[in-house]
Protein backbone atom coordinates (compact mmCIF):
# COMPACT_ATOMS: atom_id res chain seq x y z
CA UNK A 1 0.00 0.00 0.00
CA UNK A 2 1.47 3.30 -1.13
CA UNK A 3 1.66 6.03 1.52
CA UNK A 4 2.26 9.77 1.18
CA UNK A 5 5.97 10.35 0.63
CA UNK A 6 6.61 6.85 -0.72
CA UNK A 7 8.35 6.30 -4.01
CA UNK A 8 5.66 5.32 -6.50
CA UNK A 9 6.19 2.01 -8.29
CA UNK A 10 7.49 2.30 -11.83
CA UNK A 11 5.50 0.73 -14.63
CA UNK A 12 5.23 0.43 -18.37
CA UNK A 13 1.83 -0.03 -20.00
CA UNK A 14 0.38 0.23 -23.51
CA UNK A 15 -1.99 3.00 -24.53
CA UNK A 16 -4.90 2.55 -26.92
CA UNK A 17 -2.56 2.77 -29.92
CA UNK A 18 -0.25 0.13 -28.50
CA UNK A 19 2.42 2.70 -27.62
CA UNK A 20 4.08 1.83 -24.33
CA UNK A 21 4.30 4.54 -21.68
CA UNK A 22 6.43 4.43 -18.58
CA UNK A 23 5.77 6.10 -15.29
CA UNK A 24 6.46 7.92 -13.13
CA UNK A 25 8.02 10.40 -15.52
CA UNK A 26 11.39 11.48 -14.18
CA UNK A 27 11.49 14.41 -16.63
CA UNK A 28 8.19 15.94 -15.56
CA UNK A 29 7.93 18.38 -12.63
CA UNK A 30 4.84 16.43 -11.54
CA UNK A 31 2.87 13.42 -12.74
CA UNK A 32 -0.73 12.41 -12.24
CA UNK A 33 -1.76 8.76 -12.36
CA UNK A 34 -5.52 8.28 -12.46
CA UNK A 35 -7.10 4.86 -12.23
CA UNK A 36 -10.33 5.08 -14.19
CA UNK A 37 -12.55 3.05 -16.49
CA UNK A 38 -15.38 3.19 -19.01
CA UNK A 39 -18.32 1.75 -17.12
CA UNK A 40 -18.38 3.59 -13.80
CA UNK A 41 -20.65 6.64 -13.41
CA UNK A 42 -18.25 8.26 -10.94
CA UNK A 43 -15.30 7.90 -13.31
CA UNK A 44 -17.44 9.24 -16.16
CA UNK A 45 -18.81 12.13 -14.10
CA UNK A 46 -15.30 13.24 -13.11
CA UNK A 47 -13.64 12.53 -16.45
CA UNK A 48 -14.14 15.94 -18.08
CA UNK A 49 -12.77 17.73 -15.02
CA UNK A 50 -9.67 15.55 -14.91
CA UNK A 51 -9.19 15.91 -18.67
CA UNK A 52 -9.48 19.70 -18.38
CA UNK A 53 -6.86 19.69 -15.63
CA UNK A 54 -4.59 17.69 -17.94
CA UNK A 55 -5.02 20.35 -20.64
CA UNK A 56 -4.56 23.23 -18.20
CA UNK A 57 -1.32 21.86 -16.72
CA UNK A 58 0.19 20.59 -19.97
CA UNK A 59 2.16 23.78 -20.57
CA UNK A 60 3.71 23.42 -17.12
CA UNK A 61 5.02 20.01 -18.10
CA UNK A 62 2.71 17.90 -15.93
CA UNK A 63 2.14 14.43 -17.34
CA UNK A 64 -1.25 12.79 -16.84
CA UNK A 65 -1.64 9.03 -17.30
CA UNK A 66 -5.06 7.36 -17.10
CA UNK A 67 -5.06 3.65 -16.34
CA UNK A 68 -7.85 1.10 -16.65
CA UNK A 69 -7.23 -2.10 -14.69
CA UNK A 70 -10.75 -3.56 -14.53
CA UNK A 71 -11.37 -7.20 -15.36
CA UNK A 72 -12.90 -7.08 -18.87
CA UNK A 73 -14.40 -10.54 -18.54
CA UNK A 74 -16.69 -9.27 -15.82
CA UNK A 75 -17.02 -5.79 -17.35
CA UNK A 76 -16.85 -5.96 -21.16
CA UNK A 77 -17.28 -2.19 -21.36
CA UNK A 78 -13.81 -1.95 -19.79
CA UNK A 79 -12.10 -4.14 -22.37
CA UNK A 80 -9.05 -2.95 -24.30
CA UNK A 81 -11.16 -2.75 -27.47
CA UNK A 82 -13.75 -0.64 -25.64
CA UNK A 83 -10.96 1.66 -24.40
CA UNK A 84 -9.74 2.11 -27.99
CA UNK A 85 -13.27 2.89 -29.19
CA UNK A 86 -13.78 5.45 -26.46
CA UNK A 87 -10.54 7.28 -27.12
CA UNK A 88 -11.30 7.27 -30.86
CA UNK A 89 -14.70 8.84 -30.17
CA UNK A 90 -13.57 11.44 -27.63
CA UNK A 91 -10.88 14.09 -27.22
CA UNK A 92 -8.42 12.68 -24.69
CA UNK A 93 -5.54 14.94 -23.58
CA UNK A 94 -3.77 12.05 -21.86
CA UNK A 95 -2.91 8.48 -22.79
CA UNK A 96 -5.36 5.82 -21.64
CA UNK A 97 -3.30 2.84 -20.51
CA UNK A 98 -4.35 -0.76 -20.14
CA UNK A 99 -3.24 -2.59 -16.99
CA UNK A 100 -4.28 -6.05 -18.15
CA UNK A 101 -2.50 -7.90 -15.34
CA UNK A 102 -3.75 -5.44 -12.69
CA UNK A 103 -0.21 -5.39 -11.29
CA UNK A 104 0.08 -1.61 -11.45
CA UNK A 105 -3.27 -1.05 -9.75
CA UNK A 106 -2.26 -3.49 -7.01
CA UNK A 107 1.18 -1.88 -6.62
CA UNK A 108 -0.43 1.54 -6.17
CA UNK A 109 -3.17 0.20 -3.91
CA UNK A 110 -5.83 1.69 -6.15
CA UNK A 111 -9.30 1.14 -4.75
CA UNK A 112 -11.82 2.89 -6.94
CA UNK A 113 -12.44 4.52 -10.28
CA UNK A 114 -11.43 7.24 -10.18
CA UNK A 115 -8.50 7.12 -7.78
CA UNK A 116 -6.00 9.96 -8.24
CA UNK A 117 -2.27 9.84 -7.40
CA UNK A 118 -0.14 13.01 -7.69
CA UNK A 119 3.61 12.42 -7.82
CA UNK A 120 6.44 14.92 -7.59
CA UNK A 121 9.43 15.11 -9.93
CA UNK A 122 11.19 12.39 -7.96
CA UNK A 123 8.17 10.11 -8.27
CA UNK A 124 7.14 10.40 -4.62
CA UNK A 125 3.45 10.34 -3.75
CA UNK A 126 2.21 13.80 -2.71
CA UNK A 127 -1.57 13.44 -3.00
CA UNK A 128 -3.93 10.53 -3.23
CA UNK A 129 -7.72 10.40 -3.35
CA UNK A 130 -10.68 12.00 -5.09
CA UNK A 131 -10.32 14.76 -7.72
CA UNK A 132 -12.55 17.07 -5.67
CA UNK A 133 -15.32 17.07 -3.10
CA UNK A 134 -18.33 16.24 -5.29
CA UNK A 135 -18.66 14.14 -8.43
CA UNK A 136 -22.01 15.81 -9.02
CA UNK A 137 -20.71 19.39 -9.14
CA UNK A 138 -18.70 20.32 -12.26
CA UNK A 139 -17.93 23.70 -10.67
CA UNK A 140 -15.52 21.89 -8.35
CA UNK A 141 -13.14 21.61 -11.35
CA UNK A 142 -11.02 18.86 -9.77
CA UNK A 143 -10.01 21.39 -7.11
CA UNK A 144 -8.18 18.95 -4.83
CA UNK A 145 -6.12 17.64 -7.71
CA UNK A 146 -5.29 21.18 -8.84
CA UNK A 147 -4.39 22.27 -5.29
CA UNK A 148 -2.00 19.35 -4.96
CA UNK A 149 -0.43 20.05 -8.36
CA UNK A 150 0.00 23.75 -7.59
CA UNK A 151 1.78 22.87 -4.34
CA UNK A 152 4.05 20.29 -5.95
CA UNK A 153 4.92 22.67 -8.80
CA UNK A 154 5.76 25.34 -6.20
CA UNK A 155 7.97 22.86 -4.35
CA UNK A 156 5.64 22.73 -1.36
CA UNK A 157 3.78 20.00 0.49
CA UNK A 158 0.10 19.96 -0.46
CA UNK A 159 -2.04 21.10 2.46
CA UNK A 160 -4.46 18.29 1.66
CA UNK A 161 -2.43 15.12 1.09
CA UNK A 162 -5.03 12.40 1.22
CA UNK A 163 -8.78 12.18 0.73
CA UNK A 164 -11.09 9.21 0.51
CA UNK A 165 -11.29 7.97 -3.06
CA UNK A 166 -14.93 7.84 -4.17
CA UNK A 167 -16.20 5.68 -6.99
CA UNK A 168 -16.78 2.14 -8.16
CA UNK A 169 -14.48 -0.49 -6.73
CA UNK A 170 -11.72 -1.73 -9.02
CA UNK A 171 -12.99 -4.94 -10.59
CA UNK A 172 -10.33 -7.44 -9.65
CA UNK A 173 -9.84 -10.73 -11.42
CA UNK A 174 -10.88 -13.69 -9.29
CA UNK B 1 -54.78 8.29 -2.08
CA UNK B 2 -52.98 5.61 -4.01
CA UNK B 3 -49.53 4.76 -2.69
CA UNK B 4 -47.28 2.92 -5.15
CA UNK B 5 -44.86 0.18 -4.29
CA UNK B 6 -41.39 1.66 -4.26
CA UNK B 7 -38.28 -0.52 -4.34
CA UNK B 8 -34.62 0.45 -4.33
CA UNK B 9 -32.37 -2.32 -5.63
CA UNK B 10 -28.75 -1.91 -4.58
CA UNK B 11 -25.39 -3.58 -4.75
CA UNK B 12 -22.66 -3.03 -2.19
CA UNK B 13 -20.02 -2.36 -4.88
CA UNK B 14 -21.47 1.12 -5.49
CA UNK B 15 -21.33 3.94 -2.97
CA UNK B 16 -24.42 5.70 -4.32
CA UNK B 17 -27.12 3.86 -2.35
CA UNK B 18 -27.40 6.38 0.47
CA UNK B 19 -27.62 9.32 -1.90
CA UNK B 20 -30.17 7.54 -4.07
CA UNK B 21 -32.30 6.79 -1.02
CA UNK B 22 -32.13 10.40 0.15
CA UNK B 23 -33.13 11.69 -3.30
CA UNK B 24 -35.92 9.12 -3.48
CA UNK B 25 -37.33 10.21 -0.11
CA UNK B 26 -37.17 13.84 -1.26
CA UNK B 27 -39.00 12.98 -4.49
CA UNK B 28 -41.68 11.08 -2.57
CA UNK B 29 -42.17 14.06 -0.28
CA UNK B 30 -42.29 16.47 -3.24
CA UNK B 31 -45.17 14.56 -4.86
CA UNK B 32 -47.08 14.10 -1.61
CA UNK B 33 -46.18 10.46 -1.05
CA UNK B 34 -44.38 10.90 2.26
CA UNK B 35 -46.12 7.82 3.59
CA UNK B 36 -44.75 5.48 0.95
CA UNK B 37 -42.31 2.93 2.25
CA UNK B 38 -39.16 2.21 0.31
CA UNK B 39 -38.33 -1.47 0.17
CA UNK B 40 -34.56 -1.97 0.03
CA UNK B 41 -33.51 -5.05 -1.97
CA UNK B 42 -29.87 -6.01 -1.92
CA UNK B 43 -28.57 -7.68 -5.04
CA UNK B 44 -25.70 -9.91 -3.98
CA UNK B 45 -24.89 -12.34 -6.77
CA UNK B 46 -24.91 -12.33 -10.55
CA UNK B 47 -27.78 -14.80 -10.29
CA UNK B 48 -29.71 -12.26 -8.18
CA UNK B 49 -28.98 -9.62 -10.81
CA UNK B 50 -30.17 -11.82 -13.64
CA UNK B 51 -33.30 -12.81 -11.76
CA UNK B 52 -34.20 -9.19 -11.00
CA UNK B 53 -33.22 -7.82 -14.41
CA UNK B 54 -30.84 -5.60 -12.43
CA UNK B 55 -29.08 -3.07 -14.70
CA UNK B 56 -26.89 -1.66 -11.99
CA UNK B 57 -26.94 0.00 -8.62
CA UNK B 58 -29.05 1.86 -7.73
CA UNK B 59 -32.19 0.80 -9.60
CA UNK B 60 -35.52 2.21 -8.50
CA UNK B 61 -38.76 0.44 -9.29
CA UNK B 62 -42.17 2.07 -8.96
CA UNK B 63 -44.91 -0.56 -8.98
CA UNK B 64 -42.31 -2.88 -10.47
CA UNK B 65 -41.36 -0.56 -13.32
CA UNK B 66 -37.88 0.91 -13.65
CA UNK B 67 -38.07 4.71 -13.29
CA UNK B 68 -35.59 5.05 -16.12
CA UNK B 69 -35.69 2.88 -19.20
CA UNK B 70 -32.65 0.88 -20.21
CA UNK B 71 -30.01 2.99 -21.91
CA UNK B 72 -27.92 1.81 -24.86
CA UNK B 73 -25.14 -0.38 -23.54
CA UNK B 74 -26.97 -1.23 -20.33
CA UNK B 75 -26.72 -4.88 -19.49
CA UNK B 76 -27.90 -6.96 -16.58
CA UNK B 77 -25.32 -7.60 -13.88
CA UNK B 78 -23.50 -6.43 -10.77
CA UNK B 79 -22.37 -2.95 -11.72
CA UNK B 80 -22.87 0.71 -10.93
CA UNK B 81 -25.55 2.22 -13.10
CA UNK B 82 -24.87 5.22 -15.29
CA UNK B 83 -27.68 7.81 -15.35
CA UNK B 84 -27.85 10.97 -17.38
CA UNK B 85 -29.30 14.11 -15.83
CA UNK B 86 -31.60 16.37 -17.84
CA UNK B 87 -28.69 18.78 -18.44
CA UNK B 88 -26.61 15.96 -19.95
CA UNK B 89 -24.37 15.35 -16.96
CA UNK B 90 -23.55 11.77 -16.07
CA UNK B 91 -24.58 10.75 -12.59
CA UNK B 92 -24.68 7.63 -10.42
CA UNK B 93 -28.28 8.43 -9.41
CA UNK B 94 -31.44 9.14 -11.44
CA UNK B 95 -32.43 12.70 -12.29
CA UNK B 96 -34.70 13.91 -9.44
CA UNK B 97 -37.10 15.47 -11.97
CA UNK B 98 -37.43 12.13 -13.77
CA UNK B 99 -37.98 10.44 -10.44
CA UNK B 100 -40.78 12.83 -9.46
CA UNK B 101 -42.39 12.45 -12.89
CA UNK B 102 -42.29 8.66 -12.65
CA UNK B 103 -43.95 8.80 -9.23
CA UNK B 104 -46.66 11.19 -10.49
CA UNK B 105 -47.35 9.01 -13.52
CA UNK B 106 -47.57 5.84 -11.42
CA UNK B 107 -50.06 7.52 -9.12
CA UNK B 108 -52.14 8.89 -12.00
CA UNK B 109 -52.18 5.50 -13.76
CA UNK B 110 -53.37 3.76 -10.64
CA UNK B 111 -56.04 6.35 -9.91
CA UNK B 112 -57.44 6.14 -13.46
CA UNK B 113 -58.07 2.43 -13.02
Amino acid sequence: MLSIGDQAPSFELPDTDGVRWSGPDGQAPASVVVFTCNHCPYALAWHDRIAQAARDYADRGVRFLAINANDPRRYPRDSYDAMKARVAAEDWPMPYLHDSTQEVARAYGAKTTPDVFVLDSAGRLRYRGAPDADYDDPEQRAAWLREALDSVLDGKEPSRQETRPVGCSIKWKH
Amino acid sequence: MYVPTVELLWWEGCPSTERALTELHEALRDVGLDGAEVEMREIVTEEDATGAGFRGSPTILIDGTDVVGAAPGDSVGLTCRVYRRSDGRISPTPDPDELREALRQATERAERK
